[in-house]
This record gives C-alpha cells, sequence and structure tokens, in this order.
C-alpha cells in the first residue's frame, strides 16, 4: 500500500518572507516585509547572514536615557537593556542568534551575581554569533562569566575541577555517550588555569568588579593529557581543535540549529544535511545557516509555525508588531519582566541546561500571561503598529466579515488557522456585521478587539 | 494534626532577605548593640517575648499569637555553605536542594502528590505575577493570580459584552470536546500530518482549565462577605485573596505569596519597620477573617526568607548575611521558639554572619509529614531531624 504524502500548497512569497523574519529574528512588519520582498528572499538571507553591513545600535544613546543599565548591577536592567536591543536591532540574525548561543550555553545570574558580566558574555556572544564553532568554543572558554558559572577558577593542576570540562561536552558540544569519564578528566585537565581576574563576589555596596580572563601559567597542567582517542601536552585551546572535528559534535550543533530555527521536531534527513554543511565549510557558522535558511525543509510549509513561541519571542515579536519603545521611553522594564513572567527568565536560565522548550513553554498560568500580555498591546490603538493594521484595512474599503477575518490574519501574520479557529474568529466578527469604516472610532475598534482575539489562539503561540 | 479538614498551606516570602537580627531581637546580648551602632532597635522599644528574646515594634500586630502559643519563631534556619545571591539562595529554597542546580519545585511536589491526576486546576494558587520556582514542575498546573478582582483571561477587552463575548469565542476556539458531550468540532489541523497536532491540543486543554480556573476564582469573590477589614498594602491585598479563595472551598492546598524588598542595605531602619508593619497587621486580619469563617482550624502560613543579614551594621543598613529565622503561625500551630538563636560571638561568626544550626529542610519535613501528611525525603531530598510545632 501506497501512502501518500498530503498535498500542502507552498508557501506564498509574502508568508515565506514573514516566516524568515519570524525565526531569523523576532518579525517584521508588513513594510519591512514589502522592502524585503522588492529585494527578494537571497538577498534577504544574505543581508541577515552579514549583520556587519547594517548599523549597531548605539549603545551610548541607550545608557542616556537608561543609566541603570549601564551600571548594570541587578538583573532586571540587565536584561531591559537585551530586550531593547532586540525590539530595536537592524542585525535580527545575530540578536537571534545571541539569544540561540545563551540558550545553548545557558549561564545564570543567580549563581554568577554580576549582572555586568553576563551583558558581556551577552555581548561576545552577539559579536561571535556567526563565526566558526571554534573560535565561539574558545571564546566561552575564556568567558569569566561563564568560569565563574561552571567553576573553572578552581580548576587548577592542584586540584582538578571537572564542571566545564564536562559540560564543555556534555551540553555544548558533543551531547552524552560520545566521550569518556577519563575524556572528561583530560579535558578539565587540559583547561586548568583558565581563570580569571577579580572573581570578588558581590562587593556590595560598592558594585562588582570587571571580571577579565586571565590565564595563569602556574596553576595549569602542562602534561600528556589522551582526549578522544589522540595523545599530546593539550590545553584548552587544542581540545577545542579536536572537539570540533568530532562527527558528534556536527550532529550536536546542526541538531540544536534545526530545533532553535526550523521545528521542535528533529528530522534527521535536515539534520545529516546540515551537519555536512558543518563539517565541509570548517565548522562555519554562517554556512550553516545560509544552508538551512535556503533548504527545502526551512521553506516547507511544514516547517511554519512548526515550533511553540518561546516567550522573548512572543513578547518581543508583539512589541515589534505594535512598533512600541523604538526610542528608549519609560516601561522598557515592565516589557523585559513579562518574559519572566513567561518562564523565561533572560540571563537566569533555571539551570545549565538551559530552558526546556517546545509544549513545556506553555502551562495555564503561562497561557494567562501570554495571552493577555499579547492582547492589552494589539487592542491599544495608540500604538503605531496598530494603527498602521487599521490604515491597511480601511484602505480596502468595505469588508465582509469574511473577508474582515481573513485580512486581519494575514496583516498580522499571515498566520494560518484551523478551520475551527477561523469560524470562531467568524462568529465573533459576525456580531459587528460589515466593517464599514464611518466618521466615528466604532470600526478601529473592532479591529483592536478582533486583533486581540487572534493573539488569543492557539496558532499565534506558534512561530 | 487536629482536624478532618483536609490541612492547607499558605507560603510567604519574604523576599530580598530579612535582618533576623532586627526581627527577633537579642535584646538582653550586648553584642547585638556592640554590632549594630545605629541599625538596631533600643531595648525600650522591642516587644519581649522573654528575657532574652522579643518582636521588631512594627510586630504589634502578629504578637498575640506568640501569646496564644500559635506561632513558631524557628532561629538560626538555614543551610550548609550559605550562598549570598538571592536568586541562587532563593532557588535553593526553592527546590530543597542546596548542593546541585536543579529545577523542580518543592511545593509543585507537593502539589503533584496531593493531586495526581491534576484534576483540580486550583490545587495551588499563587498571588503574585509569575509563577515561583517554589511551584514549578512540569504536569504540575498552578494558577497564578496578579490580582483576584479581574482575574482571568482577555481583562484588557473595553467594554463587559464585548469581554463576554470574546470569552465565548476563546472558549470555542480551543474546546476540542474531549471534556464534555456537547456536539463541539474537535480541531481540525491546517495539515494533518502537522508536527504541532499534538501541542495544540494539549493547548487547547490548557485553554479550557486557564478559564475554568478564572471562572471558579470569580465565584470566590462573588460568594465572600466579610466584616474583617484589610489594611491597604500589597501583601494584604494579596492575603485576602488567599482568604476568599480559601473561604470558598475550592479545594485549593497550597497558596503561595510574597512581599519585599527586604533587601536593605540602606535605610533599614523605616524600610524594614514599614515592612514588617504591612505584613503583621495583613496576616493579622488574614486570621481573623478565617477564624470569623469557622476556618482557621486546617490553615498553617509558613513565613521565610532567602538568607538574613550580616551582624555588624554598615551605618545605614546591613548586607546580605546568613542564619535567619522563620515563622509558622496558625490555630494548629504549637508556638514556641524552635532552633537555637545563633551565638553572635566573634568567633561563632563565619564572614562576620551567623551560623544556621538547622536546615530548613526540617522545618519543610515538619510541615509535609505532621501537617500535610506527606512522605518528606522525595521532596526534600533527604531524611532531617523534625520539629514539633504541629
Amino acid at each position: 500500500m501506497v501512502i501518500s504524502t498530503p498535498e500542502v500548497k507552498p508557501l506564498t512569497d509574502l508568508e515565506l518572507m514573514a516566516h524568515l523574519f519570524r525565526r531569523a529574528g523576532f518579525g517584521a512588519t508588513r513594510d519591512e516585509l514589502e522592502a524585503s520582498l522588492a529585494k527578494g528572499y537571497e538577498a534577504t538571507v544574505e543581508q541577515l547572514l552579514h549583520p556587519e553591513t547594517q548599523p549597531d545600535l548605539d549603545d551610548d544613546l541607550i545608557f542616556r536615557y537608561y543609566v541603570d543599565m549601564k551600571e548594570a548591577r541587578l538583573l532586571e536592567p540587565a536584561q531591559a537593556y537585551w530586550v531593547y536591543r532586540m525590539i530595536n536591532t537592524r542585525r535580527p540574525l545575530e540578536e537571534k542568534l545571541a539569544l540561540f548561543w545563551h540558550g545553548l550555553f545557558a549561564t545564570g545570574f543567580a549563581k554568577t551575581n554580576h549582572a555586568g558580566a553576563m551583558l558581556a558574555q551577552v555581548a561576545m556572544l552577539r559579536r561571535h554569533a556567526l563565526d566558526d564553532f571554534r573560535t565561539i568554543l574558545i571564546e566561552l572558554s575564556r568567558n569569566p562569566a561563564m568560569i565563574f558559572w561552571l567553576d573553572n577558577q578552581e580548576n587548577t593542576t592542584a586540584v582538578h575541577n571537572e564542571n566545564y570540562g564536562r559540560e564543555l561536552l556534555e551540553l555544548f558540544s558533543l551531547g552524552i555517550g560520545n566521550y569518556s569519564e577519563d575524556d572528561v578528566k583530560n579535558c578539565a585537565r587540559a583547561f586548568t588555569g583558565w581563570t580569571m581576574k577579580n572573581p570578588i563576589p558581590g562587593a556590595q555596596p560598592f558594585g562588582r568588579f570587571r571580571w577579565e580572563f586571565e590565564f595563569r601559567p602556574d596553576l595549569h597542567d602542562y602534561g600528556e593529557k589522551v582526549f578522544l582517542g589522540e595523545r599530546g601536552h593539550f590545553d584548552g585551546a587544542d581540545i577545542i581543535d579536536i572537539i570540533v572535528r568530532q562527527p558528534s559534535a556536527a550532529r550536536f550543533i546542526a541538531r540544536r540549529l534545526y530545533t532553535f530555527f526550523v521545528s521542535d521536531k528533529p528530522d534527521d534527513a535536515a539534520i545529516a544535511q546540515l551537519a555536512d554543511v558543518y563539517v565541509n565549510s570548517k565548522y562555519d557558522i554562517r554556512a550553516v545557516m545560509r544552508a538551512l535558511f535556503l533548504s527545502d525543509f526551512f521553506r516547507s510549509p511544514r516547517a511554519c509555525y512548526a515550533r511553540v513561541k518561546s516567550p522573548t519571542e512572543h513578547v518581543v515579536g508583539i512589541m515589534r508588531l505594535v512598533e512600541d519603545f523604538q526610542y528608549p521611553a519609560w516601561g522598557i522594564r515592565d516589557i523585559a519582566l513579562e518574559c519572566r513572567y513567561m518562564g523565561q527568565d533572560l540571563l537566569n536560565p533555571p539551570s545549565v541546561e538551559g530552558w526546556h522548550t517546545g509544549k513545556e513553554w506553555i502551562d495555564t498560568g503561562i497561557l494567562v500571561e501570554r495571552i493577555n500580555f499579547a492582547s492589552a498591546q494589539v487592542g491599544d490603538l495608540g500604538k503605531p503598529g496598530v494603527q498602521k493594521i487599521v490604515t491597511r484595512l480601511r484602505a480596502k474599503g468595505e469588508l465582509s466579515p469574511e473577508a474582515f477575518v481573513d485580512a486581519s490574519l494575514e496583516l498580522i501574520g499571515p498566520l494560518e488557522v484551523s478551520e475551527k479557529t477561523r469560524d470562531s474568529l467568524l462568529t465573533f466578527a459576525r456580531q459587528g456585521g460589515n466593517l464599514r469604516f464611518g466618521g466615528d472610532a466604532a470600526a478601529a475598534q473592532r479591529v483592536a478587539e478582533l486583533l486581540q482575539l487572534i493573539v488569543a489562539t492557539r496558532e499565534f503561540q506558534l512561530v | 494534626m487536629s482536624t478532618t479538614k483536609p490541612p492547607t498551606l499558605v507560603v510567604l516570602q519574604l523576599t530580598g532577605g530579612n535582618d533576623a537580627l532586627n526581627t527577633v531581637i537579642p535584646y538582653a546580648d550586648g553584642l547585638y548593640y556592640d554590632n549594630r551602632k545605629t541599625v538596631r532597635i533600643a531595648e525600650a522599644d522591642v516587644l519581649k517575648i522573654d528575657d532574652r528574646f522579643g518582636f521588631h515594634p512594627s510586630m504589634a500586630a502578629i504578637k498575640p499569637f506568640w501569646d496564644a502559643g500559635k506561632m513558631a519563631v524557628i532561629a538560626g534556619i538555614g543551610y550548609p555553605n550559605p550562598n549570598y545571591s538571592h536568586f541562587r539562595s532563593m532557588d535553593i529554597w526553592y527546590t530543597a536542594e542546596p548542593d546541585k542546580m536543579t529545577t523542580d519545585g518543592w511545593l509543585g511536589k507537593v502539589v503533584r502528590e496531593i493531586d495526581p491526576k491534576a484534576e483540580n486546576v486550583l490545587s495551588a494558587v499563587n498571588f503574585g505575577r509569575g509563577l515561583p520556582r517554589a511551584l514549578a514542575l512540569s504536569g504540575v498546573p498552578v494558577a497564578s493570580v496578579a490580582q483576584l478582582d479581574g482575574y482571568g483571561l482577555l481583562t484588557s477587552l473595553a467594554s463587559v459584552d464585548q469581554r463576554n463575548s470574546a470569552l465565548e469565542v476563546f472558549s470555542s476556539m480551543y474546546d476540542d470536546g474531549f471534556n464534555d458531550d456537547q456536539k463541539v468540532k474537535p480541531l481540525q489541523p491546517v495539515h494533518v500530518d502537522d508536527p504541532m497536532n499534538d501541542v495544540l491540543r494539549y493547548m487547547g486543554q490548557t485553554g479550557l482549565d486557564a478559564q475554568k480556573g478564572a471562572d471558579i476564582l470569580a465565584t470566590a469573590l462573588d460568594q465572600y462577605n466579610s466584616t474583617v477589614s484589610y489594611p491597604s498594602s500589597l501583601i494584604a491585598a494579596n492575603l485576602k485573596g488567599i482568604a476568599q479563595v480559601k473561604l470558598a472551598g475550592l479545594g485549593t492546598r497550597v497558596f503561595y505569596t510574597s512581599h519585599g524588598s527586604f533587601d536593605t542595605h540602606a535605610s533599614e531602619l523605616p524600610t524594614h519597620a514599614l515592612l514588617w508593619k504591612e505584613v503583621s497587621e495583613a496576616v493579622s486580619a488574614f486570621f481573623a477573617d478565617l477564624r470569623e469563617h469557622d476556618a482557621a482550624d486546617d490553615v498553617i502560613l509558613l513565613m521565610w526568607s532567602e538568607f538574613s543579614r550580616r551582624v555588624k551594621d554598615n551605618g545605614a543598613g546591613t548586607d546580605h548575611g546568613a542564619g535567619g529565622v522563620a515563622f509558622v503561625l496558625g490555630d494548629p500551630v504549637k508556638g514556641g521558639m524552635y532552633g537555637e538563636y545563633p551565638s553572635l560571638k566573634e568567633s561563632d561568626l563565619t564572614l562576620g554572619n551567623l551560623q544556621s544550626n538547622n536546615d530548613f529542610r526540617s522545618a519543610y519535613s515538619s510541615i509535609l509529614e505532621r501537617w500535610l501528611q506527606i512522605e518528606a525525603k522525595p521532596i526534600v531530598n533527604g531524611s532531617f531531624e523534625q520539629f514539633a510545632f504541629v
């Protein structure tokens, strides 16, 4: 018996572009999508892959208005700084990858107790977002927040502390089952003496010292090591050289990129394809990302809305949709705190394993938070992004309830919903009859209310 | 346990690190005044509970619990190798695991024991924004309420009519017909083999649970009738909400809320005094409310803080320390001093901090086994001596 795959109609150019920006960034406004459509898909991908061609955000301007973010003594202003960047970046893929790497190399304020060091780590992840994996792992191993988080400042010739050595292999590069306990020991030995200056914890109330990487030859174990079958007087950089050329590293990073950028459900064939690109490009993340965005599996309708939106994607996506906080203004901290309320306390993941994703993003309390936050934002006709949706609907002339619902779903996504969801939205839209813009604000109010229900759908919780 | 009604636990977190030395004050110990040159409570102002210790003057409203033998003071509470980071130390208390990072909350595990099939969406109710990790456990539903009045879905819809009609639409969007025999059209996925189908179904159930929880909570507000007037503070509003839900008899067994910030590095005297006034008056009103409705015999309240503060003051406040104090209050409680008040002698301090002498998991274990009737070991990850405060 032949089991036929159900026919799925391909994505339209607009759907594909919107999908690209939701994944490679935090969503795009309709104006931005139209500008990119004029450039074409491949040119847009290339621009995303080269953030250096776009202007960076001006930190001086941010700090001038948000003094607490410059000080970064506390967690909340540091989170607000990052969320402000995510909303306003002109380099969306760079920022999205910084979030990806943060989830993978999960380091937490809970232990470092040093918001400045956390932001410095994110800046490093942003700077090397699209670099080769070897450089990224070397920078990670030299990063003071990571060193303190996994106790590598206590890893010396006298006392081996295996915490970093183990997690580097298990959680950051190879995955469990691809190395032995002896490999862990030798890996840890190679990183002895990779330590930091000023590891003084919480020097309150005088603030915190700037942490810097320091290599201490007197604490380094120069002895011979055997690691993944190779023998030599390895130090940390040599270990990373060996790690990145393992087939298990290729599969590991390909799988993580796939589940973050393509679908919650891993697809072995697609992952193998990305792993090949990793190997052939000498571990170049930019090359892997290019292959991913240009692949058939990414451009397939099956990849569209095939992930549960993370709280950060939800909050930042909504702020980009309504076009708020495009300039420093009061209240950005409250916006950033929404991520915490929805279960993603940025810079403070629950453990070194990072956040559990997919279905686990959703529970009753969190669903209420997600829906109420989103519906309050899109229900506010004072927000420029909401006004723009109203304007575009008005330009279409009088709309039947069906046309009103379909046009609204198209403008907010395009968001494809089940027939059941569409029927329910229609029931709501029919209560007001045809959408007709008269002299008063009634029609605009109806648009706001329909948008409030659209962001409350199950489908809107996906990305 | 002196009641046949299901025992209820209310947890009040004193967020930020409450200064134990200025809460249960060792007024008879000269070392207290030697170390606290400015951030001190004069002996004349202390509400004495015996010839050595007394409460902060702002605790007048809860001192009657002590006098009536309904308040346990757990002195010297903490855990080995104290951590001075708020977040990490809270996580340790949340997960009952000081030695390694874990994510399962101890109260989440309690709820799973009480309601293994997650049949009551209100088995645990948190009052506040976002879920404290104490209640976090995959598959355990917890309602989190910022404010009972107005709690629910789609609260930002402008008019009542529009909101009601939006809520009906919400139910029809989320209901896949698994719950009842109504003729509900189940979700027909956009694509038959869409990998998100099971997630969408799970979300359907979750959305209905959220709505059901909100609907039931709304009834609590309607039924509530009391002569007790609560003071106007955030903690009073939260405890009032807890009383309302408790009195509605919705089967909630674990309540959670918090108040703060007790992180008094500066201006400690006025801040600490205000916080304890708010907490004490709110707690007092809360129990008065329960007693008025003859509903105080199945409730105990645990108050804890992630750490205490440095023995020496810094001139205006105090820095992060250890060796804290926790309280258990309520009609079923056997009052008194539990644990040992730590010595203030220089030689007994670690990094200028009090030494804890009892692990917080002892207090947890006592509450679990002697009050909630739940085996403590799997929840606190070990066996700990128990106190007889219930």
